[in-house]
């Protein structure tokens, strides 16, 4: 009995432990496991740093129904959809042709602004938002602490203040805040009705999401642009180099104006006699033009290439007897493209043209009364003034002959990753302490690179006085006639254009416009003394002051960043950096041209021809000591010499001549410059160009390192044995041709290599009309033929969509670059039946 | 024939999940296909791991197909693969997989081996 029940025990005991041990068998891979599957998910849903790149969530990115594939559009996608709001007041169509271009036909004027904000947002969203982070410096909020400095430099420049202050000013106008309004509750309207897996891929990259927009967004995209356009000066560089070289050469290595300057407007027009007198300070002697204190502040600056050509030929000129319009806009190459075409027609007004995702309106277009354009004005409205603080606090300034208090402005920079930066700027009456002890420009990334000037400065933009930018082109939008178009670019304050105008009346016109400071001669070139009111700006050069033509003598009107007027007959300094060559070239196409019709314009646009080289080029052939040279040498030299002067995409050379030009340039200038470790500008090439044509023994020539005098022969000589080296290594991987030593390309905003176009068939460079260099040029071109049926052309090197994943990222780069263009399709109500129609999508209640 | 429907269910429920569910929901069907159709647990993981590379990698091959492989190609740039949409949906597939993989094999230590 009792060996049943022990044995019974043993039994239970046995299978309790072995029950155990199969529960802790399952217990212990089940936890394993589960804890592998979960932390998969967690390492795959999370971004990590490799070396320099960031990995996005790779887990996420690559599902098919929620990453990246989801943007990997069929090609023969189906974009008809309707689309239903509260704030649109009644029934719209759009109506979208083969190339994606919205025809859009609203009942009322805000319906159409929402439906441009919608597809703004549709196509283009991630641009629109990356250009107006970059523009509010919150670059290291995406991709942190290495843009701390670009981010710094903008909201210390007041990018967001003069937006603030713009957004002010265009919602005290009920026409433009209604316009704004619309667009944002548009672009707004899309961005809630889009999934996560509709998400453009940038975003899924990047790992982040799109916030609401507002009309501070818009207002920050404008000053985008006011950045681009007007926010160029070098008063840093040229008062080092005033202090190391003394005023007087300062004016010979930088002169305000070129012999060979042909103006936007042409010589023999009067102007108004002046309504301002303007008082140099009685200290300019001794404490501006005199050597004073320098900077090694260094900046970011906008490219100095960033123009454009624009021109209008009036009937008397053309076959048709009408006239017509051509405007090319000089910007950086980016993709997705800074323009979108689009056509708005609403009762009482029917224009198209190119558009800027991030702002309603269109921009440079025409409508069917009138054409206009616009091409920068490149003057200096910034400028810089030394503050004297009573200490480092920055609380006091000394500002006529007292103490005054600044103002502070917090700026909260998110850092992604880190913990955000409070960055205190102090404000003076001439506005923000751009560089003071904690801040001197320099490295992206904030990391010290030994810049050790402590002064401070404070920055006066134009771009910060209140003004209503979308108001000019809501106007040029309505206008139909000369007078209508005057109304409308009197609203432009920054940036300043040069904007062309055309009718079907006949008239065309130039106006150089823009609100500009009233200068005295240089003001605004040097820093500036700030502590007192004599340096500042003393008023704005009255509106019709403004350097304008209508229908003038010669039949055309056309400017293409040079100087207005001729500096020594406007009774105003003009400040800024003026490139004479285009215009130069220009002018003398058009001067010999008659029975004009739009494929000549088309031609003329993209021409090679280099007026610079044809003037440059004599220098050569003239000074070089052709028997120093070698057999290779003199093979180069030959090539150069038999040059047909044009920037085709084939010829050799032109290579040559920009190698030898640019080492014979250095060779001048370098030992110079070398005399100081600071910044200064580089002279212009018209500068040394001219000196040698009227002097050959032009005193910078010399070598000043070396005791003997160089000739212009032996700097030559020299400059152009350095090139030949350059020029034989091309040569030797086959990159000689224009063309491939340029590889001009089309780049993502975000620098994605795979998602930008690569070495384009495009010759072309800075001077020649047709202004393409390696990531910079014609990012619009348009034709307006001002005939009863109005016939426009046009093309931009990109596509209307956004999307890397659609056939329509980049469709019209290659046509761009082989100077073609398409038709630009003005539809009418009726034409809803056209074969040119491919989809449509509905807006209503 | 249990192996094969285990993979089918698999691959079912991660499409109807992932229409709703982020991407990771493929761990959760993975997970309620091994419980529900019990398995060795080796061959709950490869069935979940099959189900779900298959589902993904033809996903994707539609897709890219459809796109004639546009955006594929330049993905495969900016990731190490040559230029390659082939790999690139490889790679996709076999993320997917993994993840379901592990979840399988996870429920098929809930209940009693068979």
């Amino acid at each position: 009995m009792l060996n049943r029940i022990t044995h019974a025990r043993y039994i239970i005991q046995k299978k309790f432990t072995f029950n155990a041990y199969l529960k802790i068998m399952r217990i212990l891979p089940f936890s394993i496991c589960l804890v592998i599957t979960v932390s998969l998910v967690v390492i795959l849903n999370k971004e990590w740093q490799v070396g320099d790149n960031t990995l996005p969530p790779v887990g996420k990115f690559m599902s098919p129904q929620q990453g990246f594939w989801q943007n990997a559009e069929p090609v023969n996608k189906d974009f008809n959809a309707s689309v239903v709001s509260d704030y649109l007041k009644g029934k719209s169509e759009v109506y979208f042709d083969e190339r994606m271009v919205p025809h859009v036909f609203a009942e009322n004027e805000s319906d159409a602004y929402f439906i441009q904000g919608y597809l703004h947002a549709k196509f283009r969203l991630w641009q629109m938002e990356f250009e107006t982070y970059a523009a509010a410096g919150r670059i290291s909020e995406l991709i942190g602490e290495k843009a701390i400095n670009f981010d710094r430099e903008r909201r210390r420049l007041g990018m967001v203040y003069a937006a603030e202050k713009a957004v002010e000013e265009m919602e005290k106008d009920s026409i433009t805040k209604a316009q704004c309004d619309a667009y944002t509750a548009g672009v707004n309207a899309y961005i809630s009705s889009m999934k996560e897996s509709e998400l453009p891929v940038e975003y899924k990259l990047l790992n982040y999401e799109p916030e609401k927009w507002s009309n501070l967004k818009t207002a920050l995209f404008l000053k985008y642009m006011s950045y681009e356009l007007a926010g160029y000066e070098s008063d840093f560089e040229n008062t080092n180099a005033k202090n190391v070289f003394g005023l007087k050469d300062f004016d010979i290595m930088y002169p305000l104006s070129q012999d060979s300057l042909d103006p936007i407007i042409p010589r023999d027009t009067t102007h108004l006699k002046p309504g301002l007198s303007l008082k140099t300070p009685p200290t300019a002697d001794s404490l501006y033009f005199s050597k004073n204190d320098s900077s090694d502040i260094l900046h970011d600056k906008p490219n100095p290439e960033n123009g454009s050509n624009n021109w209008a030929v009036s009937g008397k000129k053309t076959k048709s007897g009408k006239p017509i319009l051509c405007n090319d806009p000089h910007l950086g190459l980016n993709l997705p493209s800074l323009w979108f075409e689009m056509q708005i027609s609403v009762p009482g007004m029917n224009v198209y043209g190119a558009t800027f995702p991030a702002a309603p309106g269109i921009i440079i277009g025409f409508n069917d009364s009138c054409a206009w354009g616009v091409t920068n004005s490149e003057r200096d409205v910034r400028d810089y003034y030394k503050i004297k603080f009573k200490d480092g606090s920055m609380k006091e300034y000394w500002f006529n002959g007292e103490w005054k208090q600044s103002d502070f402005r917090y700026e909260h920079i998110k850092i992604k990753d880190k913990p955000e930066e409070v960055d205190t700027i102090a404000y003076t009456v001439f506005g923000p302490v751009m560089y003071d002890m904690h801040y001197r420009g320099g490295r992206r990334d904030g990391k010290d690179d030994g810049r050790t000037d402590g002064g401070y400065y404070a920055v006066r933009w134009k771009a910060h006085d209140p003004s209503n930018e979308l108001m000019v082109f809501n106007r040029l939008n309505h206008s139909g006639n000369y007078e209508d178009y005057l109304n409308a670019i009197k609203w432009m304050h920054t940036p300043g254009q040069n904007f062309v105008f055309a009718s079907k009346n006949g008239d065309i016109a130039m106006w150089c416009q823009g609100e500009f400071p009233a200068k005295w001669k240089h003001q605004g070139q040097f820093i500036m003394p700030g502590t007192d009111s004599s340096y500042m700006w003393q008023a704005d050069i009255p509106q019709n002051e403004n350097p304008h033509i209508k229908n003038p003598e010669r039949g055309f009107v056309s400017s293409a960043n040079q100087l207005p007027v001729d500096p020594n007959s406007y009774p105003y300094y003009l400040g800024g950096s003026f490139p004479p060559y285009r215009g130069i070239s220009m002018n003398r196409f058009l001067a010999g041209m008659n029975n004009i019709e739009p494929a000549d314009m088309m031609q003329l646009q993209t021409e090679n021809y280099d007026v610079f080289a044809e003037m440059a080029r004599p220098l050569f052939l003239k000074y070089m000591t052709v028997d120093s040279l070698d057999e290779t040498q003199k093979k180069y030299f030959d090539i150069m010499k038999s040059w047909n002067l044009r920037d085709d995409y084939q010829e050799k050379g032109a290579t040559v001549f920009s190698l030898v030009w640019d080492f014979f340039e250095k060779e001048i200038w370098y030992d110079d410059i070398s005399k100081t470790n600071l910044p200064v500008p580089r002279p212009h090439e018209s500068t040394l160009l001219e000196a040698l044509l009227k002097d050959s023994a032009f005193k910078f020539i010399d070598d000043i390192n070396t005791p003997q005098k160089e000739s212009l022969q032996d700097e030559m000589l020299k400059g152009f044995r350095l090139a030949a080296d350059s020029v034989k290594h091309l040569d030797a991987v086959g990159r000689l041709e224009w063309g491939k030593a340029k590889d001009t390309r089309v780049t993502h905003l975000a620098r994605l290599i795979p998602f930008s176009r690569l070495h384009l068939q495009i010759g072309g460079g800075k001077h020649c009309i047709n202004a393409a260099s390696e990531d910079h040029g014609p990012s619009w071109r348009m034709i307006v033929s001002l005939t009863d049926v109005t016939q426009a052309y046009g093309v931009y090197p990109g596509g209307q969509s956004g999307n890397p994943g659609s056939p329509y990222y980049d469709d019209f780069v290659d046509e761009w670059a082989a100077g073609k263009y398409y038709p630009l399709w003005m539809m009418k109500k009726g034409d809803e039946t056209n074969a040119k129609v491919k989809f449509k999508i509905v807006f209503g209640k | 024939m249990k192996f094969v429907s285990s993979i089918f269910l698999t691959a079912l429920l991660s499409f109807f999940a992932g229409l709703y569910l982020p991407w990771w929901s493929v761990a959760l069907s993975a997970f309620v296909t091994a419980l529900l159709v019990p398995e060795k647990p080796w061959k709950s993981f490869v069935a979940a791991f099959a189900g779900v590379f298959i589902l993904w990698a033809l996903l994707a091959a539609v897709i890219d197909s459809k796109n004639s492989h546009i955006l594929s190609q330049k993905i495969a740039h900016i990731f190490p693969l040559g230029g390659s949409y082939f790999l690139l949906i490889l790679v996709t597939a076999f993320i997917g997989a993994l993840v379901g993989g592990f979840a399988g094999l996870t429920a098929s230590y809930v209940r009693k081996n068979t």
